[in-house]
């Protein structure tokens, strides 16, 4: 009897199982094996070599590559916190009924109904030289001439991100909002809490883990992205997603493989330090 | 010395929409009174309290405490303080900071802070327990720590919110002596929303029936319990009979009934239940118009003559025990 339950349990688990153990972990691994492969301008060897990671990481490139990733996720996490958490806010706080709370919310996920790329490409003509956004600030007056800093510039890589992933923020906030227990603002107004203390010593504090789950959203797409980098930055900026792109176009497998495994620790390290920091298992 | 802290209700009136909630409420509680707002789900009783508190807004009349109209004011500016049904503490603070709660809010330093904080739970006996989160404490440590904190803003009205409901029927028992304590002890009034009767009538100095928005009896909790006025009211306070004679609806107090001979009572009935409690024993029959009455015997009064199911008997009280009804 007893054999038969564990039987049944290793049974149930065992789809899952099957299925991260051939598409995330196999994966991973060969991706790991291949890193320490040899490579020449024209093929590529088995072998144990450390070669592609002391390139990696002695070259200087490599760094810069590296800070243009933190400081594009570092920018768009700030910038989708911010916006993220004021929508949430506003639907979980200021909109009194559950029926437009939900026809709000699905509002925000119309954008998504469209595939990312055509998103992203459509701010191509918006921001373009002669675009939407510059011919309306030439005819208001605001400016003289066209702004070039709108399309192919960091400018406009963050604010794909930030349209693309703000969704990513607004959901799990949104979900931790709505299980604050209305009374607890009543007793914060009843104790003499502004409107500003209420929202920063039990909102924030109550929705941090709402606050972390998006952050590791948020961080992980942008940290390993490379098609709106190289679509908004004109190929004029790199970051790690396009390096390894890179390194494949050239087919440097053992090359692109190493940088991915840096990549992916690098990304570990960061949500490992962010789950120090708050608990949210009780999300989950 | 003793400032007026009346708290005075005048033509309290809550709309939602086109449903009235509370509908001109009017009524006096005198400076360190207990209070109970008494009455079924839906009739009001919460959101008068929370009218008081400032958590509702007034849609007509007003709110005084001492003479000043404290209708629009914000909560914190009332003198009241109000401790919720669930408590409300919150979450991530310690027990220690959710007391101390409202001087943070007003700026004053953590050593104050602290100080007053563990005064508050000297009071409700809680010092041991101040690094505690909420979820680490028992329903009657939750509803203490709660009490602190309303507490702390040294409140001339308490508001509580059906604070004894998540109590199981045990610890509800205790909780409520040490609530009488701490209110005569702190000699504020003390405004309690329940739709419990026996809570209501072991707590209140005063009670307040309220049904269908209005107060249905208000008064001195002896004086209502004894005399109701309607049949509602006689209901909801329970051990009364509320009884149609050809001259109108009596209440009479299940206690009051007499047992005698059918020809030598008020009232004939035949007996259909007969149900042992312990130290009385409730009797049930069927008095003519197909009403059912309960007559509470002790068991000494019983037991010297018993009765059978089935059988006819005549109950009789005496005439003051028997109180006319409106409605």
């Amino acid at each position: 009897m007893l054999q038969n339950r564990h039987l049944t349990g290793w049974l149930m688990a065992t789809p899952l199982s099957l299925v991260l153990l051939v598409f995330l972990v196999a994966p991973i691994i060969m991706i790991v094996v291949v890193s320490f492969w040899g490579a020449t301008e024209w093929s590529i060897y088995p072998a144990f070599l450390f070669d592609n990671y002391e390139f990696l990481l002695t070259s200087e490139v490599t760094y810069r590559v590296f800070f243009n990733t933190f400081k594009y996720a570092v920018i768009t996490w700030a910038c989708t916190l911010l916006i993220g958490f004021t929508v949430a806010y506003y639907l979980a706080f200021h909109i009194r009924s559950l029926t437009w709370q939900i026809a709000l919310f699905l509002l925000c996920t119309i954008p998504f109904l469209t595939s990312n790329i055509i998103r992203m490409i459509s701010w191509i003509p918006f921001l373009g030289r002669n675009g939407i956004a510059n011919s309306t600030l030439i005819s208001m007056g605001v400016i003289d001439e066209p702004l070039d800093w709108l399309l192919f510039s960091d400018f406009s890589v963050i604010l794909a991100f930030v349209h693309l992933y703000t969704l990513f923020m607004v959901v799990p906030i949104f979900n931790t909002m709505m299980r604050i227990d209305k009374s607890l603002i009543e007793a914060a107004a009843d104790a003499g809490a502004s409107g500003w203390q209420t929202l920063w010593h039990v909102i924030v504090p109550l929705t941090k883990p709402g606050i972390m789950i998006g952050t590791i959203f948020v961080v992980a797409l942008v940290m390993g992205d490379f098609i709106t980098v190289r679509f908004m930055s004109g190929s004029q900026s790199a970051n790690v997603g396009r390096m390894i792109q890179n390194d494949i176009g050239l087919l440097q497998y053992p090359s692109a493989s190493a940088t991915a495994v840096v990549l992916l620790v690098t990304v570990l390290l960061l949500i490992g330090t962010l789950l120090r920091f708050v608990d949210i298992r009780k999300e989950l | 010395m003793s400032r007026n802290l009346d708290l005075e209700l005048v033509s309290l009136t809550k709309r939602y929409g086109n449903t009235v909630a509370v509908d001109a409420i009017s009524y006096h509680f005198g400076t360190g009174t207990y209070a109970c707002l008494l009455g079924p789900s839906g009739c009001g009783k919460s959101s008068t309290l929370r009218m008081i508190a400032g958590h509702e807004s007034v849609s007509e009349g007003s709110v005084l405490l001492g003479h000043r109209d404290i209708s629009h004011r914000p909560p914190a500016k009332r003198g009241t303080a109000m401790m919720f049904q669930n408590y409300a503490l919150f979450p991530h603070l310690s027990v220690a900071d959710n007391v101390a709660f409202s001087l943070k809010m007003q700026g004053k330093d953590a050593a104050h802070r602290k100080t007053r904080a563990m005064e508050m739970l000297e009071l409700v006996d809680m010092v041991a327990l101040a690094d505690r989160l909420p979820a680490q404490l028992s329903g009657g440590q939750q509803q203490r720590a709660a009490l602190a904190r309303a507490l702390i803003t040294q409140p001339d009205v308490l508001l509580l919110d059906e604070p004894l409901s998540a109590l199981d029927p045990f610890l509800r028992i205790r909780m409520r002596a040490e609530l009488k304590k701490l209110q005569r002890e702190l000699g504020i009034t003390f405004i309690h929303v329940t739709h419990g009767q026996d809570e209501a009538l072991a707590l209140a100095d005063e009670i307040v029936v309220m049904n269908n928005a209005r107060i249905e009896q208000a008064g001195q909790t002896r004086q209502v319990f004894d005399a109701p006025k309607t049949a509602f009211v006689a209901r909801f306070l329970g051990s009364h009979n509320v009884v149609a004679m050809p001259e109108g609806a009596i209440a009479i107090r299940s206690d009051a009934l007499e047992l005698k001979a059918p020809e030598a009572a008020k009232l004939p009935g035949t007996i259909t239940n007969i149900e042992y409690q312990g130290t009385h024993v409730a009797l049930t029959a069927v008095i003519p118009g197909d009403q059912e009455v309960t007559a509470l015997l002790s068991d000494k009064d019983f037991f010297g003559n018993p009765r059978e199911l089935g059988e006819a008997i005549g109950l009789d009280w005496e005439a003051g025990a028997a109180h006319a009804l409106a409605g």
